[in-house]
C-alpha cells in the first residue's frame, strides 16, 4: 500500500515533513484551562473572601511595616548567618580535630533542634541566666553586667534563633562548594608561592562560589518564608501584623490573603535576583549561549542543579587525580 | 660554587609506600634537566619535593642554598611556617600535567595575580610584562580571554607564561605535555626550548626523548624510588650502562 502510493509519487518533488500529532495533550491542556477558569471564577466571586477588606489592607500602614520588618530580619539574620556559616565551614575544613570536631557538633545541634524550638528557647534565655556578666574567667572581678530580660529582647532572640540555625546550613553549602574546587587550584597558588589564606580568598572560595551560590539564593528566599515562624514570639513581622489585625477584626482570611500576596511578592523578585547573581558568579565557566528563561524556575531546575556540574566537567581542563 | 638544587639521600613514604628510597640530585644554575623513567618511579614526587608540595621524611633538599619548607637547626630539619615556605616558593616557578590555570579570571589575570599579590609589584608594571610574556609564548592576542576558551597547548604555555612572570631561578615541568593531544604537542616543546636557550635552569619530568636529546645538559633516570643512571642525553639515551634504563627506552623509543 504505501509502497504503491510512494511508487506514483513523482520521484523528484520534496516530501512534506509531518510531526506527530498529540491530541491528548491539547484535550489535557483544555481540561487544565478550565479547571483554572472555574478556580479564579469561585475566588472572586466567593464574597467570603472580602477582596475589598484586602486591597485596603494590602497598602496598609501597619502591614507596610510588618513587610519591611520581615525584609530586615531576612536581610540581617542572612548575612549574619553567612559570615558566621562561612567561618564555620572554613574551620571545619581545619586540620585540628578538635577545632573541626566541635564545628561538627554545632552543625549537628542547630540542624537536628527544630527551629520553632529554638526560637522559644533564645526567648526564654532569660529563665536560664537571669543576668549576663562579662567577667574575668574563673571568678574574677565583673566587668559588665546586663539583665537577661533586656539584653535578650524578642528581636535579639529572633535573630540569634535565625541566624545560629542558617549558619549551621550555610556551614555545610560552603563546605561542600570549597570541596568541589580542584585541588590542582590550589596547589598552583601554593606553587606561585601565595600562602593559604590569600589562595582561598583569591582562588579557591571565588570558585567555590558558583557551587554556593544557587544554594544559598534558595536559603534566602526559604529565610524570607521562614521569618513567619518569629510570629510565635510576637516579633511584629508580616504573619504577625496580620494575626494581630485580624484578632481584632475578625477579618481572618482576607489578612491571611494579604499576607500570601507579599510572600509570593517577595519570592519572585528574590528568585529573579538570584539568577543575575548566579551569572555573575560563572564568569569563565560558562557556555557562551545563555538561556533566556533562566529566572523561571522549571527552566531553572534544569538549567542549574543538575547541567553545570557536566557543563564544568566536559568543557572544564582534566580534573587532576592522585 | 654550590649547585642550585642540591638533594643528598632525600626520602620520602606514603604511608608505607616509600616512594624516594635517598635520592641524590644536583643542578647547576643555568643547567637543564630531565628525569625520566617509567610511571611511579618517584621522578613526579622528587619535583613536588623539590618546591616543598610535598613534606620530605629524611634527608637534605635546598635551593640556592636554602631549604625550601625547612629551616636547619643543628641535625633537625624543621618545617617552617606557611608564609615564610611561600616566601622562598615564589623563586621556583611550575608547571603542571593539567595546567592548572584559574578559570575565573582571563589569561592576564592568571599572569599578573601572583606578582601583584605575592611580590606587590604595580598592577601596571605586571601588566606590561604579562603583555610581553604572552608574546614570547606565541599568545599576544589572547590576554583577555578565559582559560576554557583556549586549547590545551595554548593553556599550558599560558601556564608557563604565569610561572615566568613572577621571575623564578628555577623552573619545574612536571609532565607538561602529557595531557595533551599529540599535534599540540609541538608548541609547547617549542616554548620550552626557547626557555632552555635562555639560560633558566630547568627540571623537568618528561616522556618526551625528543625534547631531552635537543634540549637537556643531563639525563637522570629514575626507577623504583632511585636513580639508576645520569649523564648527558647522548650517552644515557644512545648508549645507557644499566639494564634497566636500556628495557625503559626500548619501551619508549
Amino acid at each position: 500500500m504505501a509502497q504503491s502510493s510512494a511508487a506514483s509519487h513523482d520521484e523528484t518533488a520534496p516530501l512534506t515533513v509531518r510531526p506527530l500529532r498529540h491530541p491528548g495533550r491539547w484535550i489535557g491542556g483544555a481540561v487544565v484551562l478550565l479547571l483554572t477558569a472555574e478556580l479564579i471564577r469561585s475566588t472572586a466571586t466567593n464574597p467570603r473572601f472580602e477582596w475589598d477588606v484586602v486591597s485596603e489592607y494590602l497598602f496598609s500602614r501597619a502591614i507596610l511595616v510588618g513587610l519591611a520588618n520581615t525584609l530586615q530580619l531576612t536581610v540581617v539574620a542572612m548575612v549574619l548567618g553567612t559570615v558566621l556559616g562561612t567561618g564555620l565551614a572554613v574551620l571545619r575544613l581545619s586540620p585540628n580535630p578538635v577545632v573541626s570536631g566541635m564545628v561538627g557538633v554545632y552543625v549537628w545541634v542547630f540542624r537536628a533542634a527544630p527551629l520553632l524550638v529554638q526560637l522559644l528557647f533564645w526567648y526564654n534565655l532569660a529563665a536560664l541566666y537571669p543576668s549576663i556578666t562579662l567577667r574575668v574567667p574563673f571568678g574574677g572581678p565583673v566587668l559588665v553586667k546586663f539583665p537577661a530580660e533586656q539584653l535578650v529582647s524578642v528581636w535579639t532572640a529572633a535573630l540569634l534563633g535565625l541566624s545560629l540555625h542558617q549558619a549551621a546550613y550555610i556551614a555545610e553549602i560552603v563546605r561542600a562548594g570549597i570541596l568541589s574546587v580542584d585541588p590542582g587550584q590550589r596547589e598552583a597558588a601554593t606553587a606561585l608561592g601565595m600562602p593559604r589564606t590569600l589562595t582561598l580568598r583569591r582562588i579557591v572560595l571565588p570558585q567555590a562560589m558558583r557551587a554556593i551560590v544557587p544554594p544559598i539564593g534558595n536559603e534566602v528566599i526559604r529565610m524570607m518564608k521562614t521569618t513567619s515562624l518569629v510570629s510565635i514570639i510576637a516579633v511584629p513581622e508580616l504573619l504577625n501584623t496580620a494575626q494581630t489585625i485580624y484578632a481584632r477584626t475578625y477579618e481572618t482570611i482576607p489578612l491571611l490573603i494579604v499576607a500570601t500576596i507579599w510572600y509570593l511578592v517577595l519570592t519572585a523578585t528574590l528568585t529573579v535576583l538570584q539568577s543575575s547573581v548566579e551569572h555573575r558568579f560563572g564568569r569563565g565557566l560558562e557556555r557562551s549561549e545563555r538561556c533566556p528563561l533562566r529566572a523561571l524556575p522549571q527552566v531553572r531546575a534544569r538549567t542549574t542543579s543538575a547541567p553545570p556540574r557536566s557543563v564544568a566537567d566536559e568543557s572544564r581542563t582534566p580534573r587532576v587525580k592522585r | 660554587m654550590r649547585p642550585l638544587v642540591h638533594a643528598v639521600g632525600v626520602r620520602k613514604a606514603f604511608g608505607l609506600h616509600e616512594v624516594l628510597k635517598g635520592v641524590d640530585l644536583s643542578v647547576e644554575a643555568g643547567q637543564v634537566l630531565c628525569l625520566i623513567g617509567p610511571s611511579g618511579s618517584g621522578k613526579s614526587t622528587m619535583l613536588r619535593c623539590i618546591n616543598h608540595l610535598e613534606t620530605i621524611d629524611g634527608g637534605e633538599l635546598t635551593v640556592d642554598g636554602l631549604h625550601v619548607g625547612y629551616e636547619r637547626r643543628g641535625d633537625v630539619l624543621r618545617e617552617i611556617p606557611d608564609r615564610e615556605a611561600a616566601r622562598r616558593r615564589a623563586e621556583i616557578g611550575m608547571v603542571f600535567q593539567h595546567f592548572n590555570l584559574f578559570p575565573h579570571m582571563t589569561v592576564l589575570e592568571n599572569l599578573v595575580e601572583a606578582p601583584v599579590r605575592v611580590k606587590k609589584e604595580k598592577p601596571a608594571a605586571a601588566h606590561d610584562r604579562a603583555r610581553e610574556l604572552l608574546n614570547r609564548v606565541g599568545l599576544a592576542d589572547k590576554g583577555e580571554a578565559f582559560p576554557r576558551q583556549l586549547s590545551g597547548g595554548q593553556q599550558q604555555r599560558v601556564a608557563i607564561a604565569r610561572a615566568l612572570a613572577m621571575e623564578p631561578k628555577l623552573m619545574l615541568f612536571d609532565e607538561p605535555t602529557s595531557a595533551l593531544d599529540p599535534e599540540l604537542v609541538g608548541d609547547v616543546l617549542g616554548v620550552m626550548e626557547d626557555l632552555a636557550r635562555t639560560g633558566i635552569t630547568m627540571i623537568v619530568v618528561t616522556h618526551e626523548m625528543g625534547f631531552a636529546r635537543a634540549a637537556a645538559d643531563m639525563v637522570v633516570f629514575m626507577s623504583e624510588g632511585r636513580i639508576v643512571e645520569q649523564g648527558p642525553p647522548k650517552s644515557i639515551l644512545s648508549n645507557p650502562t644499566q639494564e634497566r634504563t636500556r628495557a625503559f627506552l626500548a619501551r619508549v623509543l
